[in-house]
């Protein structure tokens, strides 16, 4: 095992700078690690060994020459399926879009291929990001590093996995309720979901459209804001992407990992007292709380009284727009067709594609959101669902006249054993609990490795105000700074 | 009393161009019922007064400068399709042949 899959993203950056390294040697490193160990893993649904070794070596030729290059040119990345990526496999999970190879890059992939990052392939998620532990996924599911019989947190599952494996040092998610933060806090990676509207869903195979966000994912605080600064930012492609520029955020993560919070105040929200969540986890949040003090932070009870109405606003609002948004898949224009031998109407043809290529929690979600969105139900349903999101969002908002950020476990309990949760659908929602809140406000959160509980990582979660990304970023390198991440066992 | 009955997720799954088996249809009433109940919630808030957000970034009107770009080619737009024809996109009939 090469010792390059070890570093981080930022000392990878140095090193090839130096030309210590060479692009192509680092990328090589990732893939031999990726073919050592991603059988048991199953972080990765398709692996481009020889698109990521040409990218590499036009880095290298590129520094040959004597080009400027950025400070993460020739450091690996995995995308996770959700993206599309010119000529290389996307299925966003499904059975629908086996084989499919998207016509154009995301407008984050091409910012990423600009800054001279290499893409090492794409990783394995819920079926069109709706699941909390990857076991919707059509292709199996990925298995947390920490212990191979357990989930490692969804829709990203592959995403973190892949970096608490050491196959990638970063790694792209998208979070509509935590499939960022949740993956990483079961893993024990830092998980960030920028501000929405701060980075482009131009080419994010869509769930749920006033909700999904790209965002960055590494082994450290500082790997993950240096990700964030390349692919945040407007885009003309996005029109709901904010025409502001992005906090500095590098900046911020640097300033944290001085460990120097004095006079930062930190929220606690009364309505997270813990029902629900196990008490290893509590225990290590309260750990972590007592180390941001130490470094001279204030805690500050709050209260968020609609922050226990998030989760059922949430479960109707997403999968309202989610039956919308895959009304596309139609086998029309791409994707799976069914039952096209002249003998089906095209109605007919288009619901037998769709029984087909939809696993069973996608099935559910366009059901539950064509119920909730019908004549006689809207109001009861969506509508008031709508009316529940302003209540969060003023929530946030008052809490946050008084408090720099919120703080509270990612989620509330450790990576669960597979099949745990599938046969009660409501179960596995439950590991939403605490993301949620800030998916509706569509401010930003992080999620920070803070210890262990029975031997599995547990993260804490940074909630900031809108455009605010930069304090989340300066608390969770802070933490960082005296809580270093726990190391997985050897695969 | 139950949110949902099995033949309204029959129904639902009719209008969601969903062919689902009599197997799918026995297990989804009990589990979209749990759901439903459980978001159902919702309703216990008082909001009659409250303004509802669909998105939580307020812009409206967002327009591009009016310049021509190059945009995805003919063979590219049409290289995901399961079937085409002439240049376009190839579906089931849905007219009857002409008399």
């Amino acid at each position: 095992m090469s010792d390059l899959i070890k570093l981080s993203a930022a000392e990878l950056g140095r090193k090839l700078a130096a030309s210590e390294v060479s692009a192509v040697e680092v990328a090589q490193a990732h893939l031999d690690r990726i073919a050592e160990v991603d059988e048991r893993v199953h972080a990765f649904l398709h692996v481009d060994n020889e698109g990521a070794l040409a990218a590499a070596g036009e880095i290298d030729a590129a520094r040959a020459r004597g080009d400027e290059l950025g400070p993460l040119a020739g450091v690996p990345v995995a995308v996770k399926d959700v993206i599309t990526t010119r000529g290389v496999p996307t299925t966003a999970g499904s059975k629908i879009l086996e084989g499919w190879r998207p016509p154009y890059d995301a407008t984050i992939m091409t910012r990423m291929r600009a800054a001279g990052l290499v893409l090492l392939g794409k990783t394995n998620m819920d079926e069109f990001a709706m699941g909390s532990s990857t076991e919707y996924s059509a292709y199996g599911p990925t298995h947390n590093p920490w212990d191979l019989g357990r989930i490692p947190g969804g829709s990203g599952g592959g995403s973190a996995a892949a970096l608490a494996a050491y196959e990638a040092p970063l790694s792209i998610g998208t979070d509509t309720g935590g499939s960022i933060r949740q993956p990483g806090a079961v893993t024990g990676t830092v998980g960030s979901k920028p501000t929405y509207g701060g980075t482009s869903r131009y080419g994010l195979v869509a769930f749920s459209s006033s909700l999904d966000t790209p965002g960055p994912c590494g082994r450290t605080v500082e790997d993950a804001a240096l990700l964030h600064a390349i692919i945040g930012g407007h885009d003309p492609m996005d029109s709901t992407t904010i025409p502001s520029p992005v906090p500095d955020v590098v900046a911020a993560a640097r300033l944290g990992a001085g460990g120097d919070l004095s006079g930062v105040r930190l929220g606690v929200v009364r309505e997270f007292g813990g029902d629900g969540a196990e008490p290893g986890v509590l225990a290590a949040f309260r750990e972590g709380l007592d180390a941001l003090v130490k470094l001279g932070a204030e805690v500050v009870e709050v209260s968020c009284p609609h922050f226990d109405y998030a989760l059922p606003a949430y479960y109707l609002i997403a999968p309202s727009e989610c039956s919308s948004n895959l009304a596309r898949f139609d086998g029309v224009r791409y994707g799976l067709r069914v039952g096209d031998d002249g003998q089906h109407s095209l109605e007919e043809v288009m619901s037998l594609t769709r029984e087909a290529g939809f696993g069973p929690e996608v099935k559910r979600r366009v059901i539950i959101g064509t119920y909730a969105l019908s004549s006689g139900y809207y109001d009861a349903y969506y509508g008031q669902a709508q009316k529940v999101r302003t209540l969060i969002a003023r929530d946030f908002e008052a809490a946050f006249s008084t408090v720099d950020v919120l703080v509270s476990p990612t989620t509330p309990f450790v990576a669960f054993p597979f099949g745990s949760r599938t046969s009660d659908p409501y179960q596995m929602y439950l590991a939403d609990l605490y993301t949620i809140p800030s998916n509706l406000y569509g401010g930003p959160a992080i999620s920070v490795p803070c210890g262990t509980s029975e031997g599995l990582p547990v993260g804490l979660q940074i909630m900031a105000p809108t455009m605010a990304d930069d304090r989340m970023y300066r608390v969770a390198a802070a933490l960082e700074s005296v809580l270093p991440p726990p190391v997985p066992p050897a695969l | 009393m139950a949110a949902i009955t099995r033949e309204e997720v029959a129904h639902l799954a009719r209008l969601s161009r969903l062919a689902v088996t009599d197997a799918e249809l026995d297990r989804f009433a009990g589990q979209l019922d749990v759901i439903l109940q459980a978001v159902a919630r919702v309703g216990e808030v008082a909001a009659a007064d409250i303004p509802p957000t669909s998105h939580s970034v307020p812009l409206t009107n967002v327009l591009r400068e009016d310049v021509v770009v190059p945009g995805l080619s003919r063979e590219d737009a049409l290289s995901g399709a399961p079937d085409s024809a002439e240049d376009r996109f190839r579906v089931p009939r849905i007219l009857d042949e002409e008399a």
